[in-house]
């Protein structure tokens, strides 16, 4: 993996001066390719059998912050996979009915979110030279590059 | 990653097209988890199932298995013929009952198709024990044994209890590993990751089903996908216990492995479980975390009148059908509530042979095998407010079904079935 482009990287004491910037994580790429797209960002794990409607995309798990919700289309970012080994099934099927979400960054590495991960065939990103909950939030505009393991982030506008 | 000559020979495609897919869909998967090479598996544990709308959409003909195979087994979009497997292999739970499929809500059409898919799988080495518990019916491994196991309940079983050696994996891992006999060197597999991070103090007692399943929910809560090491734990549980218990701990939480010394396989110490280290973290579980669990379960729920009652997850041993025979046995099902009881097909056998079957059955309820709700999103015709002895059910049907769902022990959900409601307390 190359080195983290210092030179991207900005002070992230405040987060709402940072609207337009650009922000560059490195990790360690899973799944190669190239993609971007919004941010849906979740501190909690997902489940993928029973805590997904693959139809949708969406977030069915009763208490999940994110139920309702649709990760189709926007860069996936969260902790991991947690549940039934159906995991890589359930996106394996977000692929196939156009649901899937455009990337995924995760921070725990299992069986479960690699499979899966490989099977939904979208770019995939983990070991982070920085936690990617304190840098992405909801609504960024994130560029996944699977190939070399860099993450571009473009802060949203603050919301007012 | 490294390849042994023989893996890089099935690569290359020495062994056929199939082998050339799977061993293409192993690296990707291996280089994904950053493992260095691969490990022989004894057994694996997957699915084949092929009658669902997912699986079938698309294809020509629904008896296309090759095509099923191909892309949900190896995840390959070239169509390979399905090659013998070359360890011992079986089905897990899958979406029909055989037997009791109207009931379910499928076709003639549909039963018939899953009856060729087990026999055009069968012909290739599947064995269709179909069940999510391969322990219970013969599928058991040694310890030590390297296995590709799907179905978390199973997999903390392997590990836990039996002392085998397996990850969680999925449909397109276990397929690749029934031909290959390869499964990534990661995780579980390896000795070193096999001690326990979390301490877990047990301070209260922990004596019946309910009791290590509510303890199994608290836990997921507690470690995620970490490894624990249970202390206090004084009373000697039944292989059913330990079965509900990992089941609740790999649905609130992502648990694989845990050590009760004394009791589990590769731990007679908690110091030994720790591998010499100190806890990262030490939790209790007390009548709070406890109570806290019941609430997890159940707290949204508000009407009491059930009008189903799910027992058999993961599937039940004969014991369990036995004493659900006993609690049945006379007596009839409240007017409009269903009672499904899901039992291996194995079992069931044994049931059908020795009127057990016709004790349960009499009552009103129905012996299913093969599958449950979660799994094929299938309840009676009616369901408004289920009851289920499973926390791992109760988990999952809210969210499957938008049904309210109550946990409690068997005799509350037996007492459901014959009254029309939920009395369960914690206590």
């Amino acid at each position: 993996m190359s080195a983290p482009d210092k030179t991207d990287q900005t002070d992230m004491t405040d987060q709402t001066d940072m609207a337009g910037e650009t922000l560059v994580i490195q990790g360690r790429g899973v799944v190669g390719g190239v993609a971007e797209g919004e941010a849906f960002v979740t501190r909690e794990t997902v489940s993928g059998w029973g805590g997904i409607d693959a139809r949708s995309g969406t977030i069915t798990e009763q208490r999940h912050e994110k139920r309702g919700e649709s990760f189709a289309g926007k860069v996936l970012v969260f902790p991991g996979a947690k549940g039934s080994s159906g995991w890589s099934h359930y996106f394996h099927a977000t692929r196939r009915l156009g649901t899937a979400p455009k990337a995924m960054l995760f921070t725990v590495m299992t069986t479960k979110v690699a499979l899966g991960a490989v099977v939904t065939r979208v770019p995939a990103v983990t070991e982070f030279d920085r936690d990617p909950f304190e840098v992405i939030e909801d609504g960024d505009w994130v560029r996944v590059d699977g190939d070399k393991g860099r993450v571009e982030v473009v802060k949203r506008p603050p919301r007012r | 990653m490294r390849l042994s000559d023989a893996e890089q020979a099935m690569l290359d495609g020495q062994e056929g097209q199939a082998k050339a897919r799977a061993m293409d869909l192993l690296l990707r998967y291996g280089e994904a988890l950053g493992a260095e090479r691969m490990v022989e598996v004894a057994h694996v544990a997957g699915t084949w199932s092929a009658t669902t709308p997912f699986v079938q959409a698309g294809l020509k003909r629904p008896d296309d298995f090759d095509s099923i195979f191909s892309r949900f087994n190896l995840d390959s979009d070239a169509v390979v013929e399905v090659p013998r497997a070359v360890v011992p292999t079986c089905q897990l739970i899958h979406g029909i009952d055989t037997r009791n499929y109207a009931a379910q809500g499928f076709s003639d059409d549909q039963a018939d198709l899953q009856r060729a898919s087990e026999r055009f799988f069968g012909s290739r080495g599947v064995q269709w024990n179909s069940t999510c518990t391969p322990y219970q019916v013969g599928q058991t491994p040694l310890r030590g044994d390297h296995l590709a196991w799907m179905e978390s309940s199973a997999v903390v079983y392997a590990n836990a209890v039996l002392g085998a050696r397996t990850n969680v994996e999925g449909r397109e891992s276990t397929g690749a590993a029934s031909i290959t006999g390869r499964i990534p060197y990661f995780g579980l597999h390896i000795p070193a990751n096999r001690f326990a991070t979390h301490l877990v103090r047990v301070e209260v007692p922990v004596e019946s089903m309910m009791d290590w399943g509510l303890l199994g929910y608290a836990l997921g809560e507690m470690v995620a996908e970490d490894i624990p090491v249970l202390e206090g734990i004084t009373c000697k549980p039944e292989p059913e216990w330990l079965k509900h218990f990992g089941a609740a701990a790999a649905s609130s939480g992502g648990v694989e492995m845990y050590h009760i010394p004394g009791l589990t396989p590769e731990a007679d110490s908690v110091e030994e479980a720790l591998g010499g280290q100190a806890p990262r973290v030490v939790h209790r579980y007390g009548a709070a975390e406890r109570r806290r669990a019941w609430e997890a379960l159940n707290g949204a729920n508000t009407r009491d009148d059930v009008n189903f009652v799910m027992l058999g997850c993961p599937h039940n041993s004969a014991k369990q059908m036995w004493r659900i025979a006993e609690l049945l046995e006379g007596k009839r099902l409240h007017d409009g509530v269903a009672l499904w009881v899901h039992t291996p097909r194995q079992i069931r056998h044994l049931c059908d042979e020795s009127g057990i079957t016709e004790i349960i059955e009499a009552a009103g309820a129905l012996v299913m095998s093969d599958s449950c709700p979660a799994i094929n999103r299938m309840l009676p015709e009616g369901t408004e407010v289920i009851a289920t002895d499973s926390c791992k059910q109760a988990h999952y049907l809210p969210a499957i079904s938008g049904k309210p769902t109550w946990f409690g022990g068997l005799e509350h959900c037996i007492e459901a079935a014959l009254t029309g409601r939920f009395r369960g307390r914690p206590e």
